[in-house]
């Protein structure tokens, strides 16, 4: 019974706004923008931060990364020898130690990082050799396009092997079908035994784990056949380092457990390098990081959004009311027949109700249009979430019933006699 | 014409059980500094069947009057009885449950919902009733044959002519069968043959039963009533009854 008094009362609305196409559709333009606008703005910030997010989690969330770090005061002497060795960064140690001392890692992959030129026949290409173990690929999960990656056989034989990322395989090797060819680098030989696909993002504000130009060697082949020191002659000096791993990677067993443990190296690595030649990245705290401030940004965006929602509400208001003005005879008949306030209230509200619904509606398919226009002009990405339509489509509503409760207490008030006097 | 509605009327209205019953009401209304007596303590009983007019000039009361007969206003003081009830103390939604079930309004202006049909202004009470679809368009079409507008019940009150569209307003006053019709100079914005009809159509439902209340200061239409109510100042000047 109480479905089909609402079903009729929404029929009289539909009813009686149909009969004012204009007015009605003016009304609605408010709510459709001010929800296409929510809905639009909501789906780009979702969008630039879908993609900051997906990059951190590239990273890994149970992984602690820890970076070597040419300290400060080393690197600002003037008075420095020529010939002196600058050392610094991680050593073997560190990672054995780390290894030891936490529970909470379950493992960890030393990188080691030379920079050679890789050669194959007339083909050249400056690469990053990565000296690392077969972990690393368990870490940082990429796709496999021929071949395999490192074994721990590789490491434990000290084999003569790499793998090229995609990117490296197509300029040195011109066909994807090299595996078992020979690849020179720096002197040395190795055979190619796999390609990855490099996921290093183009430009991207967070740095990736891998490069596109990197060629992955285990890391105690690394270490015997280039060994720590590297020499650079730049304006008539002489730079010499010696760093033993630019890179470790631990993964923790537990999410859970990643902050504590990124602490508790912190504080191990700290005793053992008082230069604090190191710096600790936590893709984890990154992400919780670039959460809130996708949070903050979705609000502002939100907030903007909702003002021209507002403006609609105002619009549908402004309407009503000028509607009640007009239709005062009719309300007065209706009384004088014996409608009820509550009746002329839900007559009004259901019509404020169709109104704001109907304009939450269209603007929910505008503002699944644009997102997908800007991503189509401008490459932008953007994601419309279901969550956003959802909210977008109940603020309209909300707004629609409490923005049409005044006009409509205004005309269930009115006095019946004054109304049928009204012209 | 005068003597069928005699006919009608046998014996006098204070033998039969009053429908309506005025006691010393007053209203008043405060505009500015200024109070206004519009009903200075009427007293008057409105028997079952019977059909009245009420006369007088304006600023009598005589609007004043039907606005309380209908529930539509509320006496400053004095007791109304409508079908054995006292609404004199009732709430808004109690007045508008009355006006539903127990009254009928006919105006000058007709005040019928120019965006609606002929069927659709008809079916407007039971709307409020709750009548179900099926029900309320039966009832519809028996209204308009009632007071002959069969045929025409899908067209809009524009397309009708004044005649026609007091018969509508008929109708719809008849569709929740209340025991008391209330017109306001109901042939005010009508011709003279119209208003003959449209007299002769109220006559003829007051015959079948219903308690006619018109207010009309048009002594030719006053005729038709068995009971003439004259009010001046607010008050009851005299009240004619129909001869035995």
């Amino acid at each position: 019974m109480k479905v089909v008094k609402l079903y009729r009362n929404i029929r009289l609305g539909i009813k009686t706004l149909w009969l004012h196409k204009l007015r009605s559709l003016l009304t609605m333009l408010g709510m459709v923008f001010g929800v296409g606008s929510v809905v639009a703005m909501l789906a780009v910030g979702e969008g630039a931060s879908k993609e900051a997010l997906e990059q951190i989690r590239k990273l890994g969330s149970t992984n602690i990364i820890v970076n070597s770090l040419k300290a400060i005061e080393e690197d600002s002497g003037g008075q420095r020898s020529p010939f002196s060795v600058v050392m610094f960064g991680l050593s073997y140690k560190d990672e054995e130690r780390a290894r030891k001392t936490f529970t909470t890692i379950k493992r960890a992959v030393p990188v080691k990082i030379v920079r050679q030129e890789g050669r194959l026949g007339e083909r050249t290409l400056d690469l990053r050799v990565m000296g690392t173990t077969d972990a690393w690929f368990d870490l940082v999960q990429r796709r496999l396009i021929a071949g395999r990656t490192l074994t721990a056989r590789d490491g434990e034989r000290r084999a003569s092997v790499t793998v090229l990322t995609e990117y490296g395989a197509r300029r040195l090797l011109a066909t994807e079908r090299t595996i078992g060819q020979t690849l020179r680098v720096g002197g040395e030989y190795y055979e190619v035994v796999g390609i990855v696909k490099s996921e290093s993002g183009q430009g991207g504000s967070i740095q990736t784990p891998d490069q596109a130009i990197d060629a992955y060697i285990p890391v105690d082949v690394a270490r015997e056949r280039y060994g720590d020191y590297r020499t650079e002659l730049s304006a008539g000096s002489m730079l010499r380092e010696s760093v033993e791993l630019h890179q470790i990677i631990f993964e923790v067993d537990k999410p859970e457990n990643v902050e504590a443990t990124a602490v508790g190296l912190d504080r191990m690595l700290k005793q053992h390098h008082p230069k604090g030649d190191y710096r600790i990245s936590v893709p984890l705290a990154l992400l919780r990081q670039a959460e809130a401030t996708k949070r903050t940004f979705n609000i502002v965006l939100g907030s903007i959004a909702g003002i021209s929602l507002l403006v609609g509400g105002i619009g549908i208001m402004n309407i009503m009311l000028a509607s009640v003005t007009e239709r005062t005879r009719e309300i007065g008949i209706r009384r004088a027949i014996g409608a009820k306030r509550s009746q002329i209230i839900g007559q009004f509200l259901v019509e404020t109700a169709v109104l704001s619904t109907a304009g939450g509606i269209i603007g929910v398919a505008i503002g699944m249009i644009i997102p997908w226009t800007i991503t189509r002009l401008a490459g932008m990405p953007t994601f419309v979430t279901g969550e956003s339509l959802v909210l977008a489509v109940g603020i309209s509503v909300t707004i629609g019933v409490v923005f049409g409760l005044y006009p409509a207490r205004h005309a269930a008030n009115l006095d019946p006699i004054e109304a049928l006097r009204h012209e | 014409m005068s003597v069928s509605v005699e006919q009608a009327h046998p014996g006098s209205g204070a033998q039969r059980s009053a429908v309506a019953l005025l006691e010393n009401v007053t209203k008043t209304y405060v505009m500015g500094a200024a109070e206004v007596r519009a009903l200075a303590g009427v007293s008057v009983s409105f028997a079952a069947g019977t059909f009245w007019a009420i006369m007088g000039a304006s600023g009598s009361g005589k609007s004043t009057m039907l606005n309380l007969l209908g529930c539509l206003d509320r006496p400053t003081a004095g007791r109304y009885l409508l079908e054995g009830q006292d609404v004199a103390g009732l709430n808004d939604n109690a007045l508008s449950e009355f006006r539903l079930r127990h009254l009928g309004f006919i105006f000058q202006s007709f005040n019928l919902i120019q965006q609606l049909t002929v069927r659709e202004n008809i079916e407007l009470p039971l709307f409020y009733l709750d009548w179900d679809a099926e029900r309320s368009a039966e009832q519809a079409e028996e209204m308009a044959e009632r007071v002959g507008l069969a045929g025409r019940l899908d067209h809009r009150p524009a397309e009708l002519s004044g005649g026609e569209q007091q018969r509508v307003a008929i109708a719809r006053a008849l569709a929740a069968d209340p025991s008391i019709l209330l017109a306001d100079e109901p042939t005010g914005n009508l011709d003279s043959v119209t208003s003959a009809q449209i007299m002769g159509l109220l006559a003829d439902l007051n015959a079948q039963g219903k308690t006619v209340i018109m207010v009309t200061h048009e002594p030719d239409l006053a005729r038709y009533a068995g009971y003439r109510l004259h009010m001046r100042d607010g008050l009851i000047d005299r009240i004619e009854e129909p001869q035995a």
